[in-house]
């Protein structure tokens, strides 16, 4: 994302200069990124990660209700990721796939036709302006709840803040385990 | 009990799926009608605004050396020389005492990003080639850039054609550095590296030899697809 600045703005490009470097690192850097993801998933390591990723795959209708009403709707027993983090996973996971696709148009021109390549810059800029916005949004609300920021570093939270935010998943996960605590997957 | 089971209540499946395959097809969808969608938009909003949406129209800066060159227009000199009868060294002043060209046309990358209706004012390149009087052993053009890295290429048949010209002046105003000012190239009916920015001299060759982008893969035979290429070939004709 760093990297796209200087290629996109000139004002950034005059103070930064080697845009070819940058270019190639910006293009090497996105083919690269959703590598360690895949191997992750895809290893007898990977359990916990595809369980994850179920997760953020099923919804029951209360988390589309949720959704559905920008999360005015109250959700009764939230999962280990509320509908918004699944959201923002879904379109993690959406974006990597688009940008990794009209990148590599742009990238390797001579094999899709000039409509295409068009398009593809088009669908570049556009889903670059929207990650930017997220990943601010992000970064903000990660800021601003730091029990569960913290819960990404550490991997485990509270029982009374998953009693709090993620009702559902300590039930079922108190149901699987006794009456041990629940840990996150991280 | 398998742990991670989601609760039985209600689950409707593969929810997450549907988002995900849904931004994909949207995605597939932007790269086929993008273009379509984009010209709409510059259309309507105008492609001054255009440039500011992402998106939008609008001209990304390429640089191959460390930083953008600055030429002082004061200094300027286009250098023509190899296989012509007077080996010139002309000043933007000489430049512009020339017969001078108006052109509005897009301005296409190779990548796909376009802008529309470039305002361009120049010379064109048959009359700087006529007037350094080209030998009958010469086939081809080979041009430098201040950047002291980027070259290019054209064969002679090509720097005839009327819309490609040596230009002075883009949007009705100086060129400005980043766009390669004081002096570039402008081959309509090529894909935009083609149009060397910097242009620092002409070189009167008798075979066109890959340019710096050419070298990198792109092709020198640099036509737009479609109709662009063929209006400019019926010209050619």
């Amino acid at each position: 994302m760093a990297t796209a600045l200087p290629l996109y703005f000139v004002q950034v490009e005059r103070f930064v200069g080697r845009r070819a470097l940058i270019a190639d690192i910006h293009t090497w850097t996105g083919v690269v990124l959703p590598v360690p993801l895949l191997v992750l998933m895809a290893g007898p390591w990977g359990k916990r990660l595809r369980r994850d990723i179920r997760r953020c795959n099923l919804w029951t209708a209360a988390e589309i209700r949720w959704l559905r009403s920008l999360g005015r709707e109250p959700l009764a027993e939230p999962d280990k990721f509320n509908p918004g983090q699944k959201l923002n996973s879904l379109f993690t996971a959406g974006t990597i796939a688009v940008m990794l696709a009209t990148g590599s148009i742009m990238k390797w021109n001579r094999f899709f036709p000039l409509s295409w390549r068009t398009g593809a810059t088009f669908d570049h800029d556009v889903l670059a302006t929207a990650v930017f916005v997220v990943v601010m949004g992000h970064i903000t609300v990660a800021l601003t709840h730091r029990d569960a920021l913290r819960s990404i570093f550490k991997g485990w939270v509270s029982e009374s803040w998953a009693q709090r935010h993620a009702g559902g998943w300590l039930k079922e996960e108190s149901a699987s385990k006794g009456s041990d605590p629940p840990s996150t997957n991280q | 009990m398998a742990s991670g089971q989601p609760r039985p209540e209600n689950v409707l499946k593969h929810f997450g799926r549907r988002i995900f395959i849904g931004m994909v097809a949207a995605g597939a969808a932007g790269i086929v009608f993008g273009a379509r969608v984009q010209s709409v938009v510059g259309n309507t909003i105008g492609s001054g605004a255009g440039g500011l949406l992402p998106g939008g129209d609008r001209f990304r800066i390429y640089t191959i050396t460390g930083h953008l060159p600055s030429i002082p227009s004061s200094n300027y000199r286009l250098k023509v020389t190899g296989l012509v009868e007077r080996p010139l060294d002309l000043s933007l002043e000489d430049l512009k005492a020339m017969p001078k060209t108006t052109l509005v046309k897009d301005f296409q990358c190779v990548t796909g990003w376009r802008v529309p209706k470039v305002h361009w004012e120049g010379v064109r390149l048959s009359d700087v080639l006529a007037a350094a009087g080209v030998k009958s052993s010469a086939a081809a053009l080979a041009f430098d850039s201040y950047d002291g890295m980027d070259t290019e290429s054209l064969t002679l048949d090509q720097a005839q054609l009327p819309d490609v010209i040596v230009a002075y002046r883009m949007f009705d105003a100086p060129i400005t550095d980043e766009h390669g000012g004081p002096v570039r190239l402008y081959v309509a009916p090529m894909y935009g590296y083609k149009s060397i920015k910097w242009l620092s001299a002409i070189h009167v060759v008798e075979r066109a030899e890959p340019g710096y982008w050419e070298q990198n893969g792109y092709p020198v035979d640099a036509w737009i697809d479609g109709s662009h290429k063929n209006a400019e070939r019926s010209i050619d004709q």
